[in-house]
C-alpha cells in the first residue's frame, strides 16, 4: 500500500451498475405474486369522513381488498410516533389512514390492493368517500390568529409548541443600549424535496417463518424497522427485515416513517402476499414531507462602530397537519442554535411558535433549520452593513469569531468545534477580485444594467448528534453510528455500516477509509449498507453525518481489528507484541524486517485457529459504535454575482464561487459534486422553487408543470474551492459536506439581488425572487 | 389484449399487452428491463427516456402498441460487447451521477444531443438536456461528461 486513499478523487465503484441500468431501486425488485396498492386520498384540505363505500371498487376484477382507517385501527395499527419531544408539545395522533377527518390535501383515507397497479388505480377511483368539507387554514401566520379553524381538537389555537433559546434579559439590555437597530421580516417559503426517485415500498410476509421483509426507500432502515415494529405495527423487531437498496436521492424526505410503508407492510401480513406501492409524482408532491415554511421577525442591535451587540428573532414555523418524525427538531435545535452564525454576537434570543395547518407535514429538507437560520443572519448582516454604510465584507470581518477563539461557546447553546472564517473569506477573495467588481458595477450601472454581488459567510452544524447533548435537547434517540468490520479468512474485508448511501458514494469513500486503515488494497474491501438483516443497528444518513460519524465508526472498528491481528502476528512471529509493527500491510518485528506476516496470513490463522495466542478467541471481526462528543461545524464563504433584468425582473446568475471548509475530505471529487448539487438547490430556493397553497389548502404547485425545479440551462457552473480546518470531534477530522451548499447559497443569491437593486432603494424582497416579484418591486421606481 | 413485436436492444420481443400499457411499463414489467425509470407523471423529468429509432422519447408518454414494429434502445443496450458506450464512460469519469436514478434517461438524452450536434457549446449542452431533471448534481458534472463524450467522438 503506497498511495494514501484518503484524500484521493477515486472514481465511484457504484457507478458501473448505475450507468448500465443494473442498479436495483425498490420499484425494480420483482417478487412473484405481488399485489399492488393504490391510495385513496382526500381532495379536501380539511373534511369530515362521513362514510366510505368500497362496494364498486371491490367488484372490479383483480381487486383483492380495500381497507379504511377504521379497519386498520380495529386490527391494532397504532399512530405513527414523533421522535423528538419539546416540552409541553401537543402530539395529535397520526394514523396511517385517516380515521375521522382528513387534514391535508392528499391525506390517505383508504387503500386498494389489486393484482396490477393499473387495476388498483382504477379501483381507487371507484371508492366513494362522503366528505363533509370543513374550514381550512393553510398559512401558519393565519393559523395562530383568533378564530382560525383548529386542525386538531387538542390544539384549539393550532399551537403545537412554543420554544425559546438564549438570554432574554441580556438581549433586551443590549438593545436598550444600541446605537442602531435594524429590523426586517422574512418569509422563508415552503419547498418540496423532489428526489427524482419517488418513494416506494414492497413488503413480503412469509407465513411459513413469520418473517416480513420490507424494501423501502429510506435513508435509515433500522429507524424504520424500530418504529414500525415497536410503535406502529407491533411486529417483533427481529421478525421484520428492512432493506433499502439503491435509493434515488433523499435530501431528508426519505428519513421519515410514512403511512404508505406501514399500510403496505400490514396488508402483506394480512394477505400473505407481497404488496407493493410506488408513488406517482403527484403523490410525492402531496405527501413527501415538505421543507422550510417560516415567518420570522428579526432585529439586530448594533454599536456605533459597527459591531453586532444582539439579535432578537421571533419565528412562526409551520408543522403542517401532523408531526412528522423529526419535525419538532427542525425549527428549534437545528435552527435556534445556529443563529450566532460566524459572528461574535454577545446576546441572542429566539422565540419559536410551531403551528399546525391543513397542509402536508413539514420536516427536514436538505439543511433542515440551518438554511432558515443562515438566510436570516446573512440577510441581516447585509442589511446592517447597509444601514451603517459599511461594506458588507468589512462588516463581516469586524464581527467574525477569530480563529484563536475555538472551541467557541455561542450564546445559543452550541459550542463550535473549530474554525477560521477569515481564512475562508480570504481564499474566496483571492479568486474573486472584489475591488475590480465594484468598479465594473459602477460602469454597468451607468449603462442602466443592474449587476450585484452577494456574500454568505456561513456556519452550519453537521454530524448529528452527540447522544448526551441530543438527549438533553429532547431527542428520543442518541445519534451514534455503527460499523462491523469483518475480516474473512483470505484477508478480504466486508464492512457493514449503519450509514446509508442514496447518492453519497459510501461504497467508494468508506472503502477508501477502511482500506487505508487496514493497509490493504481497496478492491479487498466491500461496503454493505441498507439491510437490517446484515448490518448492526445504525442510525442512517441525514444531517451530513455519514462522514463525521459513520466513517468514524469504521475507523474505530479497523483499529480493533489491527489490535487483535497484532496479537496473533506477535504469536506467529514468536515476538513480544510490543516489538511488532504493522507497516505496508505486513506485521514484522522491529529490527528484523525479514520476519513478517501479511494481513492475509494473520486473517487465515484467526480462522484456522490451531496456533493462536492463549486466551484469544478465534475469528477477526469487530463491531464499533461511534458516538461523537459534539456536532461538527463546517463553514465557508460563498460569492454569487447576478444580473437583474430591469424590463422583465428576471435574475441571471452570472457567477458562483464556493469556498467551503469541511474539515478533512476523503474524496474531493465526490465532495465537489455534493457542493454543486447543494448550491443548485439553494439557488433554486432563492429564485424559483415555491410550494404554494391557496386559501382552501389546495396545493397549486403540485406537479413539475408548476413547481419550478431547475433545468440544466437555468443554472451556472459552480466554481468550488476549499480551506481545511480539521475537526477535533472525530478521529478523521471530518466536518461533513452534504448540506453546506444548500445552506450557504440561498442568502448569497438574495444578497446579490438586493445589491443589484440597491441603486433603486430596494432593501429587501421576499423569496423566491421570481421575475413577477421583482417586477412588482421595481414598478414605479 | 393486443400482440405486439418491438425490437428492443436488437432483439425482437413479442408480447400480449393491454392497449393502455405504457411503453415504460412494457420495458420494465413485461421485459424486466428496469434500467428505464419513472420519475414523474407529466413527462417532465426524463428519467424514462429511451431511444426510438435513434431519437430520444419519453417512454412514459407512449403506449407500447404505438411503437409496434419499431426499434427501441434502452440503457441496457448501450454498452456493446462489455465495453461502455463513450457517454457512459464519460458519466463515470466526470462523476456525472450521484444517486443514479435520472442517469439512464440523462445518458440517452445526451447521446441524442451529440447525434444532432457533434460539437455543442456549454450553452447548447444545457439547453439540450432541458427535458431531463437531475436533483443531485446541479448538472455541473453532467455538462462536463457530455463535453468529454463529445471530445471522444
Amino acid at each position: 500500500m503506497a498511495e494514501k486513499l484518503f484524500g484521493a478523487s477515486i472514481k465511484r465503484r457504484e457507478d458501473p451498475r448505475l450507468i448500465t441500468g443494473k442498479g436495483q431501486f425498490v420499484d425494480d425488485v420483482r417478487l412473484p405474486g405481488t399485489l399492488h396498492a393504490a391510495f385513496v386520498r382526500s381532495p379536501h384540505a380539511h373534511a369530515r369522513i362521513r362514510s366510505i363505500d368500497a362496494g364498486a371498487a371491490k367488484k372490479l376484477k383483480g381487486v383483492v381488498a380495500v381497507y379504511t382507517g377504521k379497519e386498520l385501527v380495529a386490527s391494532g395499527v397504532k399512530p405513527i410516533p414523533v421522535g423528538w419531544l419539546i416540552p409541553n408539545m401537543k402530539v395529535p395522533a397520526h394514523h396511517p389512514l385517516a380515521v375521522d377527518r382528513a387534514r391535508y390535501m392528499g391525506d390517505a383515507v383508504a387503500v386498494v390492493i389489486a393484482d396490477s397497479p393499473y387495476v388498483a388505480r382504477d379501483a381507487a377511483e371507484l371508492v366513494e368517500v362522503d366528505y363533509e368539507p370543513l374550514p381550512v387554514v393553510a398559512d401558519p401566520a393565519k393559523a395562530v390568529q383568533r378564530g382560525a379553524p383548529a386542525v386538531h381538537d387538542e390544539a384549539g389555537d393550532n399551537v403545537c409548541f412554543k420554544w425559546q433559546l438564549g438570554d432574554k434579559a441580556a438581549t433586551d439590555k443590549a438593545f436598550a443600549g444600541a446605537a442602531k437597530v435594524v429590523k426586517q421580516s422574512f418569509r422563508n417559503h415552503r419547498l418540496i424535496p423532489n428526489a427524482i426517485e419517488p418513494r416506494a415500498s414492497l413488503a413480503s410476509a412469509n407465513p411459513g417463518t413469520g418473517e416480513t421483509t420490507l424494501w423501502v426507500t429510506t435513508q435509515n432502515p433500522h429507524v424504520h424497522r424500530l418504529i414500525m415494529a415497536a410503535f406502529v405495527l407491533g411486529i417483533p423487531e427481529h421478525k421484520l427485515r428492512v432493506i433499502s437498496p439503491d435509493v434515488g436521492g433523499g435530501f431528508g424526505s426519505k428519513i421519515f416513517i410514512y403511512p404508505e410503508e406501514c399500510v403496505v407492510t400490514w396488508a402483506s401480513r394480512a394477505l400473505s402476499r407481497p404488496v407493493k406501492w410506488t408513488a406517482e409524482r403527484r403523490e410525492s408532491f402531496l405527501t413527501d414531507a415538505h421543507g422550510r415554511d417560516h415567518y420570522s421577525d428579526a432585529e439586530m442591535a448594533l454599536s456605533a462602530d459597527g459591531r453586532i451587540l444582539a439579535l432578537r428573532v421571533n419565528t412562526i414555523a409551520n408543522m403542517g397537519a401532523y408531526l412528522s418524525l423529526f419535525a419538532p427538531a427542525i425549527p428549534t435545535y437545528l435552527y435556534g442554535t445556529l443563529l450566532a452564525g460566524a459572528y461574535q454576537t454577545p446576546a441572542i434570543h429566539v422565540d419559536v411558535t410551531a403551528v399546525f395547518t391543513h397542509t402536508t407535514p413539514v420536516d427536514a429538507y436538505r439543511g433542515a433549520g440551518r438554511p432558515e437560520a443562515c438566510y436570516l443572519i446573512e440577510r441581516m448582516v447585509d442589511l446592517a452593513a447597509g444601514e451603517l454604510g459599511i461594506d458588507p465584507i468589512e462588516f463581516r470581518r469586524k464581527n467574525f469569531i477569530g480563529k484563536d477563539k475555538f472551541p467557541y461557546q455561542t450564546p445559543v447553546a452550541v459550542m463550535y468545534d473549530s474554525g477560521n472564517y477569515q481564512g475562508a473569506l480570504d481564499k474566496a477573495l483571492e479568486a474573486f477580485d472584489y475591488p475590480a467588481f465594484r468598479k465594473e458595477q459602477e460602469q454597468t450601472r451607468k449603462k442602466g444594467r443592474y449587476v450585484g454581488v452577494g456574500f454568505s459567510t456561513y456556519v452550519e452544524a453537521c454530524g448529528l448528534a452527540p447522544s448526551q447533548v441530543a438527549g438533553a435537547l429532547g431527542a428520543q434517540a442518541g445519534l451514534y453510528e455503527s460499523a462491523t468490520v469483518r475480516v474473512h479468512p483470505t484477508g478480504k474485508v466486508t464492512v457493514f455500516t449503519g450509514s446509508h448511501s442514496h447518492g453519497q458514494g459510501h461504497e467508494t469513500t468508506f472503502a477508501q477509509v477502511a482500506a487505508d486503515e487496514l493497509q490493504i488494497p481497496m478492491e479487498d474491501v466491500e461496503i454493505v449498507h441498507g439491510d437490517t438483516g446484515q448490518v448492526p443497528f445504525g442510525m442512517g444518513t441525514y444531517g451530513s453525518r455519514s462522514g463525521p460519524v459513520g466513517t468514524a465508526a469504521i475507523y474505530m472498528g479497523t483499529q480493533k481489528i489491527k489490535e487483535k491481528a497484532k496479537k496473533i502476528a506477535a504469536h506467529l512471529l514468536e515476538a513480544s507484541e510490543a516489538d511488532v509493527v504493522y507497516e505496508g500491510g505486513k506485521f514484522s518485528v522491529k529490527g528484523s524486517p525479514g520476519r513478517s506476516k501479511t494481513f492475509g496470513d494473520v486473517a487465515l490463522m484467526a480462522y484456522l485457529a490451531h496456533n493462536m495466542p492463549k486466551n484469544l478467541e478465534p475469528g477477526l471481526e469487530a463491531i464499533s459504535f461511534f458516538d461523537p462528543g459534539n456536532f461538527v461545524f463546517p463553514f465557508g464563504t460563498h460569492i454569487c454575482v447576478v444580473e437583474v433584468m430591469r424590463d422583465t425582473g428576471q435574475v441571471k446568475v452570472l457567477r458562483y464561487l464556493a469556498v467551503d471548509d469541511l474539515g478533512r475530505v476523503i474524496n474531493p471529487m465526490i465532495v465537489d459534486g455534493m457542493v454543486h448539487g447543494g448550491v443548485a438547490q439553494g439557488v433554486s430556493q432563492a429564485l424559483w422553487e415555491h410550494a404554494e397553497y391557496d386559501e382552501n389548502g389546495q396545493l397549486i404547485t403540485g406537479s413539475f408543470m408548476n413547481y419550478a425545479m431547475p433545468h440544466a440551462d437555468d443554472l451556472p457552473s459552480v466554481q468550488v474551492d476549499r480551506t481545511e480546518t480539521p475537526s477535533p470531534v472525530n478521529p478523521l477530522g471530518i466536518k461533513g459536506a452534504g448540506e453546506t451548499g444548500t445552506i450557504a447559497s440561498t442568502p448569497a443569491v438574495a444578497n446579490a439581488v438586493m445589491d443589484a437593486l440597491s441603486p433603486l432603494g430596494i432593501k429587501h424582497i421576499d423569496m423566491p425572487l421570481t421575475p413577477g416579484r421583482i417586477w412588482e418591486a421595481l414598478r414605479g421606481r | 389484449m393486443s400482440s405486439i413485436t418491438i425490437q428492443v436492444n436488437g432483439l425482437a420481443e413479442t408480447r400480449e399487452v393491454e392497449p393502455r400499457m405504457l411503453l415504460v411499463h412494457f420495458l420494465r414489467d413485461a421485459l424486466g428491463l428496469t434500467g428505464t425509470h419513472v420519475g414523474c407523471d407529466t413527462s417532465q423529468c426524463g428519467a424514462c427516456t429511451v431511444l426510438l429509432d435513434g431519437r430520444s422519447v419519453k417512454s412514459c408518454s407512449l403506449f407500447a402498441v404505438q411503437v409496434e414494429g419499431r426499434s427501441v434502445t434502452t440503457i441496457e443496450g448501450l454498452a456493446k460487447e462489455g465495453k461502455l458506450h463513450p457517454m457512459q464512460q464519460a458519466f463515470w469519469d466526470q462523476h456525472g451521477l450521484q444517486c443514479g436514478f435520472c442517469t439512464p434517461g440523462m445518458i440517452l438524452s445526451a447521446c441524442e444531443l451529440l447525434a444532432r450536434n457533434a460539437n455543442p457549446s456549454e450553452a447548447e449542452i444545457r439547453a439540450g438536456l432541458e427535458g431531463n431533471y437531475c436533483r443531485c448534481t446541479g448538472y455541473n458534472n453532467i455538462v462536463k461528461a457530455v463535453q468529454q463524450a463529445a471530445g471522444a467522438r
